[in-house]
Order: C-alpha cells, then structure tokens, then sequence
C-alpha cells in the first residue's frame, strides 16, 4: 500500500489569528455585529406591539375596568411635560427626590448585605462547625416573609430611615448568604485536593479555592438579592416612608392621581434593571474565567 | 481546537537531584469503606514495591479500586491496616512531594494556565518570583503550551489540559510523580501523542512514577512494570516486568516479546472482568485471544 500526501499547504504560514481590535475599535465591530443580528429588530417590535394593545386597552377602546387606568400617551405626555397635570414628571425636582432616596436606602441595605452575608455564607459552606452553630436559625428566619418583620422594626428603629433599610438588608441577606454557601458548596473536591497537594495552608485555601471557586453562585446571590432588596424596600415604603419610589406610588394612589402612580411603578422597572446590570457587569469583570468557560460552552 | 504533538525542547533545565532517585513501598495495605456491619473491601493487602527510576503501571479492570490506592499513596485517603512508605518514610497527608495528575482535570479554572503552574511554588514561597516565573515559562514551553500560558482552562483542549496538569506537577520537582488514568477521555488522535509525549518527558530524567490504567496497551508501551490487579478488593495478581529498552518506540509494540505479555496480562485482566460479571459469566465464553482482537 502506498500513501501519497498532497501537502499543499506546507509553505502557507500566514497565522491563524489576526490582530485583535482594541478599544473603540472593538466597540464599533460589536456595535455592527450587534445590527446585523435581528435581536435589536425583534426587541423593538416586541415593545410596540406591548405598547400598542396597552394602549388599545386604555386609550383606544377604553374597556371597561380600563377607562380609569392612564394609557401610555397620558401617562408619556406627563412625564416629559414641564407644567405635569398630575404633578409628577422630569422637571420636578419631587421626582429625583423620590429616585434618590430609594437609590440610597438600596445602596445601603445592598451594602450592608453583601458584607455581611457573603464572609457569613463562605464560613458556612467552608467549616461544619460554623455550619452546625448557625444553619438552624438562619433556616428558620429565611421562610419569615419581609412583610411580617415590618411591625418588628418599626418597633426596634426609630424613624422612617433605619425600618426600611433593615427590611430591605434582611431580604438580600438571606439570598446573598445561602448562594454563597451553595457555592462554597458546589466546589468540586478535586480543586481542594489539587490545593492540597500543592502545598497550600488552610488560609491559602480559603483565598485561593474557597472564594473565587464560589464567585459565581456569589454574583447569581447578588442578582437576586439587588431584586429582593427593591421588593422588600418598596413594600417597606408603601407602609413607613416620608420619601422613594415605594411611597410616591402609594400616596399617588390614596391621593387618586394615577399617572404618578403609573410613573413611579416604570422608574421602578428601570433603576431596578439598571442596578442588577451593574451588578452583573461587576461579575462578568471580576470573572472572566467564568464569562469565557460559558462562551466554550456556546453560552 | 486541536493538540498538536508538542516535542519536549531541549531547553536548559536546572538540575533535579530528586528525580529518578525514590522508592516507594505498599505493606500490606488494606482499605475498606461503609459502617462496620455492611463494610465492603476495595483494596485488601496489596505489597508491591515502586524502584526508584521505574515507571510502574497499575492496571485493573475498572472499579477495582486503583484511584483508592492512588488517593492513599497520595496521602488524601490513609489505609484501614499497612502502610506506605516513600523513601522509608512513612506517607501521613498530601505533601508536594507527591504530585498527582487526576482522572479529571483539577486546573483551577478561575486561573490562567500560567497561574495554575505557579500556584504551588508561589504559595510556599519558594525561591524568589522571577525565578519562579522563569521555570513557569520554561515548563510551559516544554510541554508546548508557550502560546497558550494566559488562557484559562476552559479555553485549552483534553491534551493540552493534561500537559499543563503536568507542568504544574513538575513544577513542584516531586519525588514521586502519580498519574491516575491521565488519557481517559482523549480523543484517539491525540491519546498516542500524549503517550508518546509524556514517556519522553519521563526518559528525559525518570521520575519515579506510578501510571494508573485500563489499557493494556497503554501500559506496556510505557511502563518498567506492571503491577495488574485482581477485582475488587483489589490484590496484586501479577507482577510484570517489561523488558523493552528505552527509548520506547511505537514500533516496539509488534515484537513477539511484547505479543507474549500482552496475552498473559488479558489472560489475567480476562479471568478477573468475568468474575464481575457474576452470575452472567457463563454467557460470555469470549476468551482473550478475541478480546485482544478487539484492542
Ligand atoms: N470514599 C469512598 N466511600 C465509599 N466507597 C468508595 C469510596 N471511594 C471508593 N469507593 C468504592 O471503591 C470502589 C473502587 O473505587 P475506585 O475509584 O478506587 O476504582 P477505580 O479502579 O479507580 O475505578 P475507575 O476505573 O472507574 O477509575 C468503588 O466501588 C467505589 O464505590
Ligand atoms: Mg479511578
């Protein structure tokens, strides 16, 4: 038998990799990447056609049930007017008032969370004993719904400040602390035996195994708990507040003006997405290990 | 991504006084696992000695329980009864101067290829950074992952996984290098390559080593001797020793010699893949002249 190669491509030694673009260079190739996809074409038409039946609802056939919610143009028109008819809109100072202090008071509990329930739930996923000293409690405390803390701490705290930020600290705590157990959990004990092997003592272990080994359930705890925190600070607004998102919505609708209710429930929507894409834009830079094992995996 | 057959380069080691130059002896070690009442052996009173500059080959069929007796040489797992001794010292934890390339990959992924072959080094501080770096950077060519140094696991294909597990082992310049089943899983391409690879890198300065297999082929090819096990518990039932010369070549496999031992090693493996079989063992009259054909 005889093999005969054809090996045409012997003097070939163009490499296989050109120069990647750096900086806008690179922004301007994703941007075009990104209008040549149909996903911006699709999401633009998806948010029409929302738009549209709502206000075929509100405006247009004005339903029954309907007549008295405001429709998107009532509700666009106020917004954006510099003389608002219900009295909310982007030239109110009233406005950023009430977005500032809810920012703040998010900030804070988000804060306060993180600090404490990400160190709390790396000691719980790493040592059985801290484990065994404090899982029952925290098991029994995690079910309580934030609702049910309320009158507790209005009786604790003083003022309408420090209710609303332990309400909404308590909520992200928990999700923050039971992720980031989970995580420690879910490390694969082959990293703590390679670890082992090399040499490392037990605080190189935590450094270098435990925590980064965690950071991805840590940062999917924090999503959630940035949303839990929103939840649980509106709610906790709605009953003690003089300011925030929570309050300007409540007292819209006790004082029977519903664009700002309306308004404020949108705001909400927004500053909400925005802040859980801060907090996934922190991850994905702290992780780029994770961000570029998911895109092996086509992710 | 594809491996391509990396040759070690000829670049200027320092020199590794331990290498080559360790013993390592199993007495009588025992394991077993479950409560008392329903205790199952895996390893029972397994004595085989590794000679110093020897590349030893366990192999047994599969869940005899050579990652146990990996996991107790490596010092992460302790025998019921014996005890294993490296250079007469007694084995009581994991210690670098035992290093293990695992089954499965165990590169921190949250590391780049460069950081998993420091890791040890930097973390017990030894000798000053940019000569750790250095030797990084010499392994890491040698195993010809020089382009490939600031990648993350996840980016690396099987064989190159495998190659940087190594350079992060030897590293360390352990006295005993253990490598449990360290190809399963390549791909048939490059599973030859990484053999040719690695008994090259072995020759180079002959680490003692204790190679873990399935593959009869696989270990003749590379190993002094094999030490092939009985079922579970696992008990050595041969001990066979390959007289092939080194360099080991591919060609080397076609000789009558090496024909000889692999009849007798299946022979072996055979009898004891049929006893696990139980029951079923009289439906399959498959004698291991056919089960080679099928190697
Ligand atoms: N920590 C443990 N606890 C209980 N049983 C165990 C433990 N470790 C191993 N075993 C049992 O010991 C037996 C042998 O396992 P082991 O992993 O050592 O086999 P192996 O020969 O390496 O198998 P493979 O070919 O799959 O790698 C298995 O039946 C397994 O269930
Ligand atoms: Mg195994």
């Amino acid at each position: 038998m005889s093999v005969i190669a054809h090996d045409v491509y012997a003097g070939d030694r163009t490499p296989a990799r050109r120069q990647q673009p750096t900086g806008f260079g690179m922004a301007l190739h994703r941007a075009k990447k990104g209008l040549r996809s149909p996903t911006p074409y699709l999401m633009v038409f998806g948010i029409a056609v929302w738009l549209f039946a709502y206000w075929l609802l509100c405006e247009g056939l004005s339903l029954p049930r309907f007549e008295k919610i405001p429709g998107p143009v009532t509700i666009l028109s106020d917004w954006i007017s510099a003389n608002p008819q219900q009295g909310t809109s982007i030239y109110t100072p009233d406005y950023y008032q009430h977005i500032y202090v809810s920012c703040r008071r998010i900030l804070i509990a988000f804060v306060l969370a993180t600090a404490l329930g990400v160190p709390l739930g790396l000691l719980m996923g790493w040592s059985a004993k801290v484990k065994d000293y404090t899982f029952p409690l925290f098991e029994t405390l995690r079910p309580i719904p934030i609702m049910a803390w309320v009158p507790l701490a209005i009786l604790m705290f003083a003022g309408y400040e420090t209710p609303v930020i332990f309400l909404a600290t308590l909520a992200s705590f928990f999700a923050t602390t039971l992720n980031t157990m989970l995580g420690v959990q879910s490390i694969d004990e082959s990293y703590f035996r390679a670890a082992g092997c090399l040499g490392s003592r037990k605080r190189d272990v935590f450094w270098h195994v435990v925590v980064p080994g965690a950071m991805p359930f840590i940062f999917t705890g924090l999503q959630i708990s940035i949303g839990v925190a929103w939840f649980s600070l509106v709610a906790a607004e709605m009953v003690s507040g003089d300011f925030g998102l929570g309050y300007l919505i409540l007292s819209s609708y006790v004082n029977s003006v519903t664009v700002p209710m309306v308004i404020g429930m949108l705001t909400l929507g927004f500053v909400g997405w925005f802040s859980s894409a801060i907090v996934r834009f922190v991850g994905n830079r702290l992780m780029q290990w994770h961000v570029k094992a998911l895109a092996m995996q086509g992710r | 991504m594809t491996t391509t057959a990396a040759k070690p380069t000829a670049v200027t080691a320092p020199v590794d006084h331990a290498a080559g130059k360790s013993r390592v002896e199993l007495k009588n070690v025992s394991r077993g696992f479950g409560e008392d009442w329903a205790r199952e052996e895996v390893v029972r009173n397994l004595t085989f000695e590794i000679k110093p500059g020897d590349l030893t080959c366990i192999v047994g069929p599969s869940g005899c329980g050579k990652s146990t007796i990996v996991n107790m040489v490596a010092g992460y797992d302790h025998p019921d009864s014996g005890e294993i001794l490296l250079n007469g010292q007694k084995v009581v934890g994991p210690a670098k101067d035992r290093m293990v390339v695992f089954q499965e990959t165990a590169l921190m992924p949250w590391q780049t290829t460069f950081d998993n072959v420091v890791f040890g080094p930097r973390l017990r501080h030894e000798g000053s950074r940019p000569e750790i770096e250095k030797e990084a950077h010499r392994l890491l060519e040698k195993v010809g992952l020089g382009e490939f140094k600031q990648k993350y696991p996840s980016q690396l294909s099987g064989g190159m996984q495998r190659r940087a597990e190594l350079a992060r082992a030897l590293i360390n310049r352990p006295l005993l290098l253990i490598m449990d089943e360290p190809f399963r899983g390549l791909d048939a391409m490059s599973r030859p390559l990484m053999q040719e690879f690695f008994l090259r890198l072995f020759e180079e300065n002959r680490r003692t080593n204790l190679f873990v297999t399935s593959e009869i082929e696989e270990a003749i090819f590379l190993a002094d001797r094999l030490v092939v096990l009985s079922n579970r518990p696992a008990q050595v039932r041969a001990v066979i020793e390959i007289p092939l010369p080194r360099p080991r070549q591919f060609h080397m496999m076609s000789s009558p010699e090496v024909f000889e031992i692999k009849r007798q090693a299946l022979e072996i493996l055979h009898d004891e893949a049929m006893k696990s079989f139980g029951g079923a063992a009289h439906f399959a009259h498959r004698g291991p002249a056919e089960h080679e054909a099928r190697a």
